[in-house]
């Protein structure tokens, strides 16, 4: 209950302050908010799983976060940030989908 | 990379929906407490990337993809232009082809109607002369006649009529019992011809002293000479097309 509304007030500030994007993180921004998703999905199978530990899940958040950037920083480094990127979005996104059915099943035995 | 959260399969799962209850409820535990900071950032930065998505689609690419779009967007920039260069110029050509089409058209019907009278293949009408040359005593030779004709060829006319008969280039006129014979017609006196040109100038060249009047009214013909502002010539001849002249080629002439 409160990770909802940890999600929600998050969610207002963002639309109260409105801030800009600084230039220097904008294309990390986007990578980091689909690894946090995946780490989200991943800490929601967990507690299905009868396995989530809260240490876990911060450090599998930050680290998801943290990771997904350096790989987009090291491709734009290397010249190939936007094929990282793309990459990094589609593994993260089959760990989403893959995760969001684990929760299907649990929730909907289906 | 998060840690695996793998399927603990030893334990009889419980009801998973009492689970999610039990997470759910609001307990200020240091794991849900953290877990609410996390989803906090995590629906923060969701808004602002979509806030800055939405402002400016554009801000949030990177520069080498701005560099191909740029590319992209000039290269078809200048495509389109060379398109409009080219279909500019086939415009023009067209214009052009057409301005020249209607030119030789309208050049190809002026001189159609310029030979045609010339040549006898199409009515005429305007200003000339009458001429009436009676000759009961079939007296009037037919060079006489003639002379006439070339005194008014001489005079400007451009459309000369005897009787029923056009007069052109090839016409002939020979002497014939009763009258005289042109292009193999027997044409009787009075002989009236008809006549398109200035005619002032074809009266006075006909009946300068000496000239193709006098004569004939020496050899016994009676002459009357009636100018008209409108003279219709409707006698046509039909030409046969050359055997054995052709044009010579455009490219060889001078």
């Amino acid at each position: 209950m409160i990770a909802l509304i940890g999600l929600v007030v998050g969610a207002v500030i963002g639309l109260y302050l409105d801030p800009t994007v600084p230039v220097g993180l904008a294309p990390y921004l986007p990578i980091a908010v689909v690894a946090a998703l995946d780490a989200l999905f991943g800490g929601l199978r967990a507690l299905l799983d009868g396995i989530f530990d809260d240490r876990v899940f911060v450090v599998s958040f930050l680290s998801n976060v943290v990771v997904a950037a350096l790989i987009v920083f090291l491709g734009d480094q290397l010249g190939v940030g936007t094929q990282l990127s793309t990459a990094v979005v589609v593994v993260l996104g089959i760990r989403i989908f893959s995760n969001a059915a684990a929760i299907r099943r649990h929730l909907l035995k289906a | 990379m998060p840690p695996d959260h793998r399927l603990a399969n030893e334990e009889p799962a419980p009801n998973p929906w009492r689970v999610l209850a039990r997470a759910a409820m609001p307990r200020a535990t240091r794991g849900q407490l953290l877990t609410g900071v996390l989803c906090a950032v995590l629906g923060f930065a969701v808004v602002v990337q979509v806030q800055a998505n939405r402002a400016d689609p554009l801000s949030t690419l990177r520069q080498d993809e701005l560099v191909r779009l740029l590319d992209d967007v000039t290269r078809n920039g200048e495509q389109l232009a060379d398109q409009v260069a080219e279909l500019r110029g086939q415009r023009n050509d067209l214009v052009t082809a057409s301005d020249g089409d209607r030119a030789a058209r309208d050049a190809a019907r002026e001189r159609a109607e310029v030979q045609g009278i010339l040549a006898g293949r199409l009515p005429a009408e305007g200003p000339g002369i009458e001429l009436v040359i009676a000759d009961p005593g079939d007296e009037v030779a037919a060079t006489t006649l003639y002379t006439v004709l070339e005194e008014l060829r001489n005079a400007g006319a451009e459309a000369v009529q005897l009787a029923d008969l056009r007069i052109t280039a090839s016409s002939y006129i020979v002497d014939a019992p009763g009258g005289v014979e042109v292009d193999g017609v027997l044409v009787e006196s009075p002989y009236r011809w008809l006549a398109i040109g200035d005619p002032d100038t074809m009266t006075t060249a006909l009946g300068i002293p000496g000239g193709a009047l006098a004569v004939v009214r020496n050899a016994g013909g009676t002459t009357s000479v009636t100018p008209s502002d409108l003279v219709q010539i409707t006698a046509v001849r039909a030409v046969d097309a050359p055997r054995y002249a052709t044009p010579v080629p455009a490219d060889e002439v001078g």
